[in-house]
């Protein structure tokens, strides 16, 4: 108990948790502004998320692609790249994914883990040509996966266009079911949610993130180069080929979570009008869970659970989406900004010295 | 007690941080008009107690007087409103700036909304003129000198109003020539009236110009005297605790056989410019080469071309009789090169790093800490553990991250790795910069144990007097060529000084 309270008590928990409460609090001042119940609404937030079965595993569907990019991001941020397209991977993964699962007839043993893994492929690779860019050419990663977001997804609907399209359709035809990664007996478990195994994938990619970085010579290298290129470079570590190592993992996890989506929920990719937000909403993931991989889970709970939540606000407080996404917005703003808590801590702990 | 000529006087004052106490009820006074030298050791709480003066730290415990009357400074405004003006070691000037800018940053004078550079210009001039600071108000920050650019801090400080001006390790990064105008700007400045607090580890200097020394050690106060009835000696004894030895035992060098031969090496700077010009020098087993040089003539360049960070654009390096310059910075740490970095916090360290983390920079991957791309975590561990012990170096844990230890202890983490990989050539750049003596005594101790092993041994520094101590012979270096070889017991400051200066006779002319 003890050992669980200091924990609970330590800077980088309860910090965090801080910070969500104060945004939540100040959101309920918007709400009562505009007059709405915040009592109501937050209530409903959380039955729609955990309320029922199909609640839980829609939020988990929710997390689990944020999860992907997240660590996406993160895995950049830890070894010295901003990784601002990791939706232009997430799109080429889906697109890989897709191709696979449509284009193939295998069995569902094969077929599903080789759409899986192009996916994933086709995402690093995607990733690796910025790393690639600013290796040999010293072009910054946040100009070319920018402007690598608007090849991929004008590409992506261009091939679905010509190859994939279900005619009379903005989407390609569905999958082959051998390729699927939701399964009918997990479906009825959660009462017809569209939860499936790519959570578990999503798990693993976490554990390899930690597992490379922290406990691998190929992660001592990447972080070596993330945080001080000159002295990696003094110590005989090849600073260029890591860098465009970084971009590739990074890639990778972001392609994943694109071939997990399609092949565990849509079961076909659609031609985007617009950029679906999985890689840009990754950035505030990986931020909310300080660049770690279990944080990434955290930040990616934090986030699908508000925002599958706040249809439940909608209908069940009828709090307008606006003003539910401004609640988003203020937790993220104050875990974003949590030095401002640390230091208000710090002086109250002063404080609290003192007075002994 | 006469109470007016105290301008400032500090009474028990008390700073913690987690973990430690920096300043321990720390009581000094400081007479108007004198030199007060704060003497002590890297981390021994000077800095500390000078920003908890200058209003950038509260303390837990004491009081401040200024001129007699207690105050409480809350922040540096107050402090600078007080007449407190303090010089930062690293400097606060915004380079892309002129000197008038920097100097009026946050007080522009306005005529209406346009700010009027005409009167601060004139006032500039007269503070200039008035202590002998000499300096171009339009000149350009990143254009100047480091010496110019300290003249700028100290303008900052004065064009506000300082009576007191607190210096914090003012002389770290000048050299020689720029030491003496330093102490000649001191002297002008102490004759318009002002104070000066100096925060150092350099007991020449404290000797030269201060009146009285208060000395620190592991946040408290040892002592305060007067110069005139001190010595070096005892200065030194009281700041590290133990005696000290200035003079570097050792014994002649055994030199064998040849190491390293540099043939009319040619290399480019970052920038482009030649830096090295057709550079040449032997370094034997068994010796220390001292390099001497007014900083930016192509030390740097040297070092990075042979350690393999820098690419030659013409001549020949040879190790051992086969060619290093085709080879890069890892295959020549294989070739048993050591290296230890001019700038600890750019190459030698990742400060983010865990000390157990920056002990293996260089042999993580070896079998001995990697299997199959798996870093060895309880070996790498144990094998920090055990270079800690042996080096000396003061970590509260192998895991602590580096960033937190003092930077003689850096430097010693550094040196441990280094050492330890048993180089057949060392490569020391200013291997002493910023250190103090107790970690000075330490590391020459090092290289002279390198040598008598049978090494050999680069030495490149700034300091003159560590080059005459610790080496066996001193090539002087001048825009990138080495224009002569002395010995350093035949030679002397003064004929190194002019050496360095542009070598002969016939070349100063021309200079001019």
């Amino acid at each position: 108990m003890k050992t669980l309270s200091r924990w609970l008590l330590k800077e980088s928990i309860i910090i965090p948790l801080i910070s969500v409460f104060v945004g939540l609090l100040i959101g309920a001042i918007i709400m009562l502004f505009g007059g709405y119940n915040p009592v109501e609404a937050y209530q409903a937030l959380f039955k729609k998320a955990f309320g029922n079965i199909y609640g839980i595993g829609e939020t988990i569907r929710t997390i689990t692609p944020l999860i992907f990019t997240g660590l996406a991001v993160a895995f950049a941020f830890r070894t010295g790249l901003f990784n601002i397209g990791a939706e232009g991977q997430f799109i080429m993964g889906s697109l890989a994914a897709a191709y696979v699962g449509i284009m193939l007839d295998l069995p569902a043993i094969i077929h599903m883990p080789l759409a899986v893994i192009v996916g994933g492929v086709v995402g690093g690779l995607w990733g690796g040509i910025a790393g690639y860019l600013k290796a040999s050419r010293g072009v910054h990663e946040v100009i070319t996966t920018i402007m690598l977001n608007w090849i991929a997804l004008y590409l992506s609907n261009y091939l679905i266009r010509e190859y994939l399209i279900e005619k009379g359709q903005q989407k390609s035809v569905t999958l082959a079911e051998s390729s699927w990664l939701s399964f009918a007996f997990l479906t009825d478990m959660f009462n017809n949610a569209r939860i499936h195994f790519g959570i578990l994938i999503a798990l693993l990619c976490a554990v390899v993130f930690y597992v490379i970085l922290q406990k691998m010579k190929q992660g001592y290298e990447l972080r070596s180069v993330g945080l001080n290129p000159h002295a990696a470079e003094y110590a005989g570590i090849n600073v260029k080929g890591n860098i465009v190592k970084a971009m590739v993992v990074s890639g990778m996890f972001a392609g994943l979570g694109g071939a997990v989506e399609v092949l565990g929920v849509t079961h076909n990719v659609i031609i985007l009008p617009a950029f679906q937000g999985y890689g840009f909403d990754g950035i505030a993931v990986a931020l909310l869970g300080g660049n770690t991989a279990f944080g990434s889970i955290v930040g990616a709970f934090l986030f699908g659970f508000l925002s599958f939540g706040a249809t439940g606000m909608k209908l069940g407080a009828g709090v307008p989406f606006e003003i539910i996404n401004i609640v988003i917005a203020l937790v993220i703003y104050f875990v974003a900004s949590r030095l401002i808590f640390k230091r208000l801590l710090n002086a109250l702990n002063v404080n609290k010295q003192e007075e002994q | 007690m006469n109470k007016e000529n105290i301008a400032v006087e500090m009474r028990g004052i008390t700073k913690r941080f987690p973990g430690i106490v920096a300043n321990d009820s720390i009581s000094f006074k400081v007479k108007q008009g004198e030199i007060h030298a704060l003497l002590g050791e890297n981390g021994a709480g000077k800095s500390t107690l000078m920003n908890v003066l200058f209003g950038l730290y509260q303390p837990e415990e004491g009081d401040i007087l200024i001129n007699g009357e207690v105050v409480k400074i809350t922040n540096p405004n107050m402090a600078n409103e007080l007449g407190i003006g303090m010089v930062h070691q690293h400097f606060m000037l915004v380079e892309p700036f002129t000197v008038v800018q920097n100097i009026i940053l946050g007080i522009e004078p306005r005529s209406g909304l346009i700010i009027d550079q005409s009167k601060a210009i004139k006032k500039i001039n007269e503070i200039s003129e008035q202590y002998g600071l000499d300096i171009d108000p339009h000149a350009t920050i990143k254009d100047i000198s480091v010496g110019m650019q300290q003249r700028v801090e100290i303008l900052k400080t004065l064009y506000r109003g300082a009576d007191i001006l607190i210096f914090d390790e003012p002389s770290a990064v000048l050299t020689p020539q720029e030491i003496v105008e330093l102490m000649k700007i001191f002297r002008n400045l102490i004759k318009e009236g002002k104070t000066i607090i100096l925060i150092t580890h350099k007991l020449k200097e404290i000797m030269e110009v201060s009146d009285n020394v208060t000395i620190i050690r592991r946040g408290k106060v040892i002592d305060s005297v007067s110069v005139e009835t001190t010595n070096p000696d005892e200065l030194a004894a009281k700041m590290v605790g133990r005696k000290v030895s200035f003079s570097v035992e050792k014994e002649p060098a055994q030199v064998k056989e040849k190491i390293l031969n540099v043939n009319k090496v040619s290399a480019e700077n970052s920038r482009g410019v030649l830096a090295l010009n057709e550079l040449s020098l032997d370094i034997h087993a068994g010796e220390i080469l001292g390099i001497a040089g007014v900083d930016g003539n192509g030390q740097s360049e040297l070092i990075e071309v042979l350690t393999g960070l820098r690419k030659v654009s013409s001549g020949e390096i040879t190790l051992h009789g086969s060619k290093l310059q085709t080879l890069n910075p890892r295959q020549i740490s294989e070739q048993k090169v050591g290296h230890i970095p001019e700038d600890r916090h750019k190459r030698g360290l990742i400060l983010d790093f865990s000390v157990s983390e920056n002990m293996v920079l260089k042999n993580y991957y070896q079998p001995r800490f990697n299997k199959n791309g798996f870093l060895k975590f309880d070996e790498i561990d144990q094998y920090s553990i055990d270079l800690i012990e042996q080096f000396d170096v003061r970590t509260p844990s192998h895991k602590t991250p580096a960033r937190a230890l003092s930077g003689g202890n850096q430097q010693k983490a550094i040196i441990a790795r280094e050492v330890d990989s048993d180089p057949d050539l060392l490569i020391a750049g200013q291997p002493t910069r910023g250190l103090d003596v107790g970690a000075i005594e330490f590391i020459h101790k090092k290289l002279i144990e390198q040598r008598d092993k049978g090494k050999a041994v680069l030495l490149i520094s700034l300091e003159l007097d560590e080059l005459l101590n610790v080496s066996d012979r001193i090539a002087v270096i001048y825009e990138g060529e080495i224009v002569g070889i002395v010995d350093p017991k035949e030679t002397d400051e003064k004929e190194l000084g002019l050496m360095m200066s542009g070598g002969k006779i016939n070349q100063r002319g021309k200079e001019q």
